[in-house]
């Protein structure tokens, strides 16, 4: 391990049970991955494989059975959390893209993607200033104005992306983010995580189904049963 | 921090907006029904006030003249006008009736006085004080009355030559004076088949028209057609004098009852109007009630429609105090919104209320405290729903 790159997602050996006794349900039985920072991997998995459950463990809104989970070198979870504060842990260093963009209605786009780096105690001007940057940077600067209701389905995806990556988490969990999007803008969406990925270096998981995508992964992780394997991708340039 | 709340307000407005409007008719009615028994409290003092009185002097073991009926001769009055401490005491008689004109009748209370003394309308508005003996009449504005105007009470025509104003009985009725000689008259006056049928049940009672006594039936007749008898008097003490140590002779010595103006105050206030009082007091704990489910069906079903935003915002780290914060916030904005509509609504529609309608500032602050409150308590169940939202409701699967 010593001489292995540091990851900024590590798992080993996650399990999750719901339920007890004869009504029990292993959703993960033993899920393994590595992901490096800056790289965007794939998960995959057909309906009802773990992968949702997976996200919410990732994304410390539900608690794993048993195993070990890494986030940016360190350790959140040990067969128990060893983070006193999940809240703070989402708002810092995870950010998350839905398959809808769940963009705050009464809140303007700039807001929207301020609000993150406000919730962490942030000043007003500065959130907003590292919003508007992160907003040109995704191309949807000129709508920094406008309700989400005004927007494209892809300009609120990327208006998403921009949230997810406003407060510079180490980590992005996708889930299905492409699947509202037609192939010109799911790819649009891909090219813009991989840039992003690069940029920031953060470690993106992107949960999909979408056929349109899965070949731009290098990686890609196959969950069944919940159990992983890791299988190349083609890394298809978008 | 931005306003999450502020920004939701903004963001549906006119959702807000109407529904702050409903709310706020239902705080005007709150508000008017708090102001109508300040009205009622306010014509019992006024009732008081205007009678120019230290002392109300009624008939034994009766609370009149207001609340009870009292029966006193009018001769009893220049007993008072001697007894130490008094200034000065006046006759009156109230009759509450339907005071007849051209186009039809108006409910008022019959005030009769004597001119000079106490119970005379302390000021006009209009018109001139009665200067004759008989037939003219003064009257509260609210009557609707003009002067010049011909009423008719009980078989006699009065000419309305004067109008006052806030010269009501503790029921809110607007008061007509006429002269006291009149108001007895029309208190006790007989139609005129009964007065001829008395005379003649009279004149056929041996004992009453005796033969070799003459004139003796001749003034039984006209002692039983004429009355001697007021409802109370109404004493003026001194100045320096104590009302309370000129009261205890006349009910120790005249065997009469004699108030105080604290005691009749407490009869008025606490006693006549006790029972309506309470009545009001039922309305204004079910209309806040009602306001307080209505305001938490709203705010309840406007947290509903916003499950998905709740659950993005705590997935994304907001503070369940942020959260329940926003709502209470929005709680208490369509509180100030109803408040606002309901204040204004109050005022404006209170003037065309038939009884007086008294909203005092103080009302106003309270009741704003308790709106704020009601909504403050509404805003829990819309609080405990969000707070249940789990925050992977926001990731599928």
């Amino acid at each position: 391990m010593a001489d292995m790159p540091s990851a900024a997602i590590h798992i080993h050996g996650l399990r999750k049970r719901y339920g007890s006794g004869d009504t029990a349900v292993d959703a993960l039985k033993d899920v393994n991955m590595r992901v490096a920072p800056g790289e965007v991997v794939g998960l995959i998995g057909p309906s009802g494989s773990g992968k949702s459950t997976l996200l919410k463990c990732l994304g410390a809104v539900i608690e794993p059975t048993a195993g070990r989970m890494e986030l940016g070198g360190r350790c959140i979870y040990d067969g128990g959390w060893q983070i006193p504060d999940l809240r703070a842990l989402r708002r810092d260093s995870i950010g998350f893209v839905f398959q809808a963009p769940y963009l705050i209605p009464f809140l303007d786009v700039t807001d929207n993607v301020a609000l993150l780096p406000m919730l962490a105690g942030r000043p007003n001007a500065e959130a907003r200033q590292r919003a508007l940057e992160l907003l040109q940077a995704l191309d949807v600067g000129h709508r920094a104005k406008a309700q989400p209701s005004e927007l494209s389905g892809g300009e609120q995806q990327r208006v998403s992306i921009a949230r997810a990556l406003v407060n510079r988490p180490p980590v992005i969990l996708a889930d299905e983010p492409t699947a509202p999007l037609d192939s010109e803008r799911a790819l649009a969406v891909v090219r813009i995580l991989n840039q992003m990925a690069t940029q920031f270096s953060t470690a993106i998981i992107v949960v999909t189904h979408d056929e349109k995508i899965i070949p731009t992964f290098k990686r890609i992780y196959q969950i069944r049963d919940g159990r992983t394997c890791e299988e190349a991708g083609e890394g298809r340039a978008v | 921090m931005i306003s999450l709340a502020g920004r939701d307000i903004l963001h549906a407005w006119p959702k807000f907006v109407l529904t702050g409007f409903g709310l706020g008719l239902l705080i005007g009615v709150t508000l008017s029904m708090a102001g109508i028994y300040r009205g009622m409290v306010d014509d019992a003092r006024a009732l008081l006030n205007n009678s120019g009185a230290d002392l109300w002097v009624v008939q034994q073991d009766t609370q009149g003249p207001y609340a009870e009926s009292s029966s006193l001769h009018d001769d009893v009055v220049r007993s008072l006008q001697g007894l130490p401490g008094v200034a000065r005491a006046a006759n009156v008689t109230y009759l509450t009736m339907q005071v007849r004109f051209d186009s039809g009748d108006v409910r008022a209370m019959v005030v009769g006085f004597e001119p000079g003394q106490p119970g005379e309308p302390s000021y006009l508005v209009a018109g001139r004080q009665i200067t004759r003996s008989h037939y003219e009449a003064v009257a509260d504005v609210r009557t609707g009355l003009a002067l010049g105007q011909r009423i008719r009470i009980r078989r006699h025509d009065y000419t309305v030559v004067g109008l006052t104003r806030r010269m009501v009985s503790s029921g809110g009725d607007p008061m007509v004076f006429i002269p006291l000689k009149d108001a007895q008259e029309a208190q006790f006056l007989k139609d005129n088949d009964s007065i001829v049928n008395d005379r003649a049940r009279t004149a056929a009672n041996p004992g009453l028209n005796r033969p070799g006594v003459p004139g003796l039936l001749d003034a039984i007749t006209a002692s039983q057609a004429s009355n001697h008898n007021v409802n109370a008097v109404l004493v003026q003490v001194a100045s320096g004098q104590d009302p309370e140590a000129v009261a205890a002779p006349i009910r120790r010595w005249k065997h009469l009852e004699a108030y105080t103006r604290a005691q009749m105050e407490e009869i008025l206030i606490a006693k006549l109007i006790a029972t309506s009082a309470k009545q009001i007091g039922m309305f204004l704990v079910i209309l806040a009630i009602v306001s307080a489910a209505i305001v938490a069906f709203i705010i309840y079903t406007m947290t509903l429609g916003k499950i998905r935003e709740i659950a993005v915002l705590k997935l994304i780290g907001t503070r369940n105090g942020t959260i329940a914060g926003m709502i209470l916030q929005q709680a208490l904005g369509l509180g100030l919104i109803g408040f606002v509509v309901g204040k204004v609504a109050a005022t404006t529609w209170a003037p065309i209320f038939p009884k007086y309608v008294l909203l005092e500032p103080g009302d106003a602050v309270r009741g704003f405290v308790i709106v704020m409150a009601i909504c403050a308590l509404a805003s829990t169940l819309a609080i405990r729903a969000a707070l249940k939202v789990d925050p992977a409701e926001a990731i599928g699967g």
